[in-house]
Order: structure tokens, then sequence, then C-alpha cells
């Protein structure tokens, strides 16, 4: 019994599990296999690798013909830039920082306080047509949110939620509970239910029962479940360039774009403007990278 | 007080039908076991009774007071469940205590009771584990700590000794059956091994898919078993059930045997019955007027009796013998049958054909 969750999710296939012997003498990878990974690794990385190198190079090497790749003057005023306003004060890019948390973090909790309780009574309850509750509540995850992109403008421009933080909260929200409730369903699955049984007969509530013992155990779920829904949030763009405008609402993303255009582009800063925000993701991809197999794959994360 | 009683409990969990209208009564203070196989419900109605599970048909009453709507709390009994259900982040004192915390106790009442119970239950020294440190028997005191910790209405146990070795479990019945006279409160106990239950109990509900098959002491349950698959479930070795018919004087056996027709039943001629033996009920070391012939099939030495396997016709009856008993299989055996401690079942519906009070 008492199967810890993180145990129980960190699905099997994915780690500490030694691959059969992969060729037929059980050898290391062939040099072909070697190439090709090497390949494709360049390939992938060399955005990323570029990215970097532009947002440190000083706007001459930036734009030099050939391409310089080695011998540049480093520098970190792309950086400054990124923070700081010509006039010493913050600058339009930091402010979208900002709000890119604000809106990011608080639609993360929004949708936390009223997933995990939701995926608690899925998990619990007999509710009527569970399955097809279930499936509908997964369904709004299927169309892209470019096609709701307009009805919502719409709806938004009506109630006065358009370039406001608050109506991005509430759009991050609304899409981030379906995704809670599905995976953290996954996670209270996996706790036995007789522990609230046993609280209840020792004299606690179905709510104490639930806040006193089974809530304690879904931490690392509920940790993982908000990482997910903290990066999607911090990464959507569709809504956030359609629903904000103005310099003191709008998020990064959006933000970051809109340097791009204009007579000239500033490369060094858009490069260093998202390095900064590439790294919370990455940071929080490091933080549940065991989960985050068993998250591609939602309803499967269970043994 | 502490009385419990269920009224016509039933359950489905979609195709299966785990209660079919379960009506038990148990009194105040009495030591009560639900004796069935797995599967046949035990568990479901202890949890209905605890207000655990959502009742189909049925109501239960707490000291004569309708409780069917009653949270599991108000209810105020303790249960051991069957999975234990330890609270894995909390010490083996944290979890003993928890129904008294719930309860708002004191913190020295608290102290008290955990050390009264944690010392009568032998775990002192496993006070500060967590429950994945424990192994499965000392996992099953701490259970039975957490429940008997405080004194509600009716204690509900859920075979709280089968994982235990044979020597602690049999330690523990004594145990318990101390425990619940000393408090005289009342025990619904739960288990699936007939000597448990007729061991402990003072009554004994039988219970198969669903359905209670008869409710009566252990010695009722055992001298007069309602049905056939009763008199089969309790006992060991299992009654040895032989077809026959009743003509004039004599029972006649689908195999060929005779034997006098037993002055208290009531089975009219040419219906077909069951003739129950039970092995301590055979002999072949004496001689009597009614006896069955076959032959010897195997002999299994248990130590303080060996049991002899006779075949009569194509049956095996199995019969007690002494230790020293000897023989070479396929001997000719004359068995003897105490026909006054025998049992006659209608072979259709299986129900008992003796006479009560025989
Ligand atoms: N939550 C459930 N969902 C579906 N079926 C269930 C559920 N609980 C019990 N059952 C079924 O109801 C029947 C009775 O189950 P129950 O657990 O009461 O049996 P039991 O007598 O306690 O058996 P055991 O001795 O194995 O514990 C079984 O057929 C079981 O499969
Ligand atoms: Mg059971």
């Amino acid at each position: 019994m008492a199967v810890s969750v993180d145990e129980a999710v960190s699905t099997g296939p994915a780690r500490d599990h030694s691959p059969p012997a992969r060729r037929l003498g059980g050898r290391g990878r062939s040099g072909l296999e070697v190439a090709l990974l090497i390949v494709l690794a360049v390939v992938m990385l060399f955005p990323v690798l570029w990215m970097i190198e532009t947002s440190i190079k000083e706007n001459r090497d930036v734009y030099a013909i050939p391409a310089k790749f080695f011998d540049f003057r480093v520098t970190l005023e792309h950086y400054r830039d990124v923070f700081v306003a010509p006039d010493g004060g913050r600058s339009a890019l930091s402010v979208s920082f900002l709000n890119s948390a604000v809106v990011a973090g608080v639609s993360t909790v929004l949708a936390t306080v009223l997933g995990v309780p939701a995926a608690w009574a899925y998990s619990r309850f007999a509710v009527k047509a569970k399955k097809d509750q279930l499936f509908f509540i997964l369904s709004t995850r299927f169309m892209p949110p470019v096609v709701v992109v307009i009805p919502i403008f719409l709806m938004y421009r009506q109630v006065g939620l358009i370039d406001s933080k608050l109506g991005l909260i509430l759009i991050y929200a609304a899409f981030n509970v379906p995704f809670t409730i599905w995976m953290m369903k996954g996670f209270v699955d996996e706790v036995p239910a007789e522990y609230e049984d046993a609280a209840m007969l020792d004299g606690y509530t179905r709510l104490q029962a639930f806040w006193k013992f089974t809530l304690p155990l879904l931490v690392p779920g509920i940790a993982a479940t908000a990482v997910f829904a903290l990066i999607f949030s911090w990464n959507e763009f569709v809504f956030a360039i359609f629903l904000t405008s103005s310099d003191d609402v709008r998020t990064a993303p959006p933000a970051i774009a809109g340097l791009i255009g204009g007579t000239t582009t500033d490369w060094g800063l858009v490069a260093a403007a998202s390095v900064v925000f590439a790294l919370p993701v990455l940071v929080f991809a490091y933080l549940v990278r065991k989960h985050l197999i068993a998250g591609v794959t939602l309803g499967a994360v269970r043994r | 007080m502490g009385t419990v009683a269920a009224r016509g409990l039933s359950k489905s969990f979609g195709k299966v039908q785990a209660l079919d209208g379960v009506t038990l009564d148990v009194p105040d203070g009495s030591f009560f076991v639900v004796l069935g196989p797995s599967g046949a419900g035990k568990t479901t109605t202890l949890r209905a009774i605890a207000g655990l599970e959502k009742l189909d048909a049925g109501s239960v009453h707490l000291d004569g007071r309708d409780a069917t709507g009653d949270t599991p709390a108000a209810r105020d009994l303790a249960m051991v469940f069957q999975s234990y259900a330890l609270y894995p982040r909390h010490t083996v004192y944290e979890n003993i205590a928890s129904p008294l915390r719930a309860r708002r106790c004191s913190s020295s009442e608290i102290t008290t009771a955990v050390e009264q119970m944690s010392s009568l239950l032998h775990i002192e020294r496993l006070l500060q584990r967590r429950p994945a440190q424990l192994s499965g028997g000392e996992m099953q005191r701490v259970a039975l700590a957490r429940a008997l910790v405080r004194r509600p209405r009716a204690f509900l146990m859920d075979e709280p000794l089968t994982n235990l070795d044979l020597k602690l479990r049999v330690e523990m019945r004594t145990e318990l059956t101390r425990i619940h006279r000393s408090l005289g409160a009342t025990f619904v106990y739960v288990t699936n091994d007939q000597v448990e239950a007729l061991s402990m109990a003072d009554q004994v509900a039988v219970l198969k898919e669903g359905k209670v098959q008869q409710v009566g002491t252990p010695t009722e349950v055992y001298e007069r078993p309602a049905n056939q698959w009763v008199a089969g479930f309790v006992g060991s070795p299992p009654i040895s059930l032989l077809a026959c018919r009743a003509e004039g004087d004599r029972l006649v056996g689908a195999e060929g045997w005779t034997l006098p027709r037993p002055h208290w039943t009531t089975a009219e001629d040419g219906r077909a019955l069951l003739l129950g033996l039970r092995a301590e009920d055979l002999s072949v070391e004496q001689r009597g007027n009614a006896s069955l012939s076959g032959e010897l099939y195997g002999l299994e030495p248990l130590g303080d009796r060996t049991l002899v396997d006779v075949r009569v016709g194509t049956k095996i009856v199995k019969v007690k013998a002494r230790p020293t008993v000897t023989g070479t299989p396929g001997e000719r055996l004359q068995v003897t049958v105490d026909l006054d401690r025998a049992h006659l079942f209608d072979a259709d519906t299986g129900l008992s054909l003796s006479e009560a009070g025989r």
C-alpha cells in the first residue's frame, strides 16, 4: 500500500530501465548512429546557440557579413537594454516580463485551486455520466486557441476585459483547468480512498479528511501539474497578441515579437530578451523532467 | 449501549449484487461475527454500517435509532480496515492518536490512551515509525490500536487477524476476546476463517453472495446448519455429502449402500436427499449398527489425529481417527455412522431437513 505519489507517477519505462541489448552483440552505438545523432543535435541546438551568441555580441558583429561565429566582441549591453530604458527608467520589456509573471502565476493558482478539488471529486464520487463529462472537459483542449480567439475577443470587448491582465488570467485559467483536472485525477486515483474513509470514522468530515490526509500526499502531483500550467501561460502567444495592446498590459511573447519589424530590428535585444524569456521555462522543465514524459500522455499516468 | 441493526441492506456495483437484503441484529455488548468466503459481501456490509457506502435499499439502526443518513463521524463507530488504511505520512503514534485528535481530546488524555493501547498490543517500540517501516502484522496491530483507543458505540473489524502468523493469530484471538470481555463493547467482526468465527463469536452470521444464510451461535451453526452450503463451509475437514433417498425405514444411497432411516427426519419417501456426515461423527475403529462399506483411499496424518479417506462408491468420505490408525490403500473398510449426529438436506433446495431440537 502507501505508494508515494512521486513513485507511482514516474512511469517505469522512463527511468531505471536498462534497455534490452540494443545491438545484436549488445555493443554501443554504431558510427552511423553517432553521426546522425550529432547532425540532429546540431540542427536542433543551432538556433538556441545562435540566439545566445547574438545576445552577447556587439551590434557591429551581429550585422557582420560573413557572420562571425567565434571572434566577436562580448558585451552585456543587450541584457541591460532588456531591463533598462534608454532614459534610465524601466524598459517596456521589463514591464512585459513582470506582466507575464503576474498573469502566468495568478492563472496557474486559479486553475490549481479550481482543478484539484474537481479532480478529487471526479476520482472519489459516483458522478453521473462521469466518462462523458471527463471527455467533454478534455475535448475543450482539442481545438487550437486561434479558433476561439475572435469570439472571445468580441465577448471581452462587450464586458470590458479587452486589454486587461484580468482578461488574460481568466482565459489562461480556463485553458488550464481541464488540463489540471485530467492530470490531477491520475494522481488522486493513486491515493487509496480508504485514508479518507478511515479519517471520517476517526471523526473528521469529508472535507477535513481530504484536506488533512489526501492533500499532503498530492503535493508532488500538484507541483508538477502547476509547472505545466505555468509554462503554458508563460508561453502563450495567440490570445496575448489579440487581446492586449498597451505596453503596461502586454505579456512578454507579444512584446518580444513586437521588437521585430519597423525599419531596423535590434537583433541583439531580441536575442537577449528571448534568452531571459526562455530561462524560467528551462528551470521549471528541469524541475519536473521526471513528470514531463508522463505528462505528455496525460491520462496514461496510471500504473 | 451499542446495538447495531441492519435491515435489508442491498447494494450493487454495476452488475455485481454485493449485498442482497442483508439483515443483522447485533445485541449490545456481543461479539458478532460475519463469516463468509471471499467476495461474499462482508466488507461491503461493514462499510454500509459505517456509512461509507451509499445503499440501494435498506437501513442501518444504531442504538435503535435510524442512522441511515448519518455521516460516518456522527455514527460514532470505530473500524479496522482490511487494508489497515494507516496514514502513510503519520507516525504510528499519530495514527493511533488520530481518532482522539479528531474528537478534540486533551493532549494528556491522548498520551495516556496511546501509551495504554500500545502496551496492550505490544507496539511500544514502534511508536515513532511510519507505516512503511512496519511488517504486515505490526500494521495490523497498529490498525487495531487506532480502533480500540476510543470508546465508540461499536467496533467494526474487517479481517483484522488475517495477516498474522499462526502463532500470533491464536494469541491475538485470545487477546481480542479478552479485550472484548473487559470493555463489554459491541464487536462486529468479519472473517473468512471459520475457526476464528467458531472460537470467538457469541453469534455468527454466515454470508454468501450477499445473502445471509444463517444466524446463530457457533454451536447452532455447526450442529444445525440451515442448508447444505453452510454445512459445507463451516467445519474442517468439510462435511461429506452423499446422495440418497428415504425408502420405508431405510436410507438408500445412490451408491448402493443402505442405512437405517434416522428417526428425526420428516423427509417423505422418494425425495432426493443429501446425507451430511462430519468426519468426527464417523469411525473406522468402532463397530455400530449403522455402517457404510468402502475401501481405503488414503491417510492424512495431522499430528493429533489422522484423516482417513474412504471411498464409498464414487464419493470420498473423510473420517477422523486416532493417529495410530494404519492401513493400505484399496483395503475394504466399514465406516460406522453416528446417525443421531448426521444431517439431511433436500437435494434440490439444499435446505436442512433435520428437525430442530432433535
Ligand atoms: N467498489 C467496488 N466496485 C465494484 N465491485 C465491488 C466494489 N466493492 C466490492 N465489490 C464487489 O462486491 C462483492 C463483495 O465484495 P466485498 O469486498 O464485500 O467481499 P468480501 O466478503 O469482503 O471479500 P474478501 O473476503 O475477499 O474481503 C465482490 O464481488 C466484489 O467484487
Ligand atoms: Mg473484504
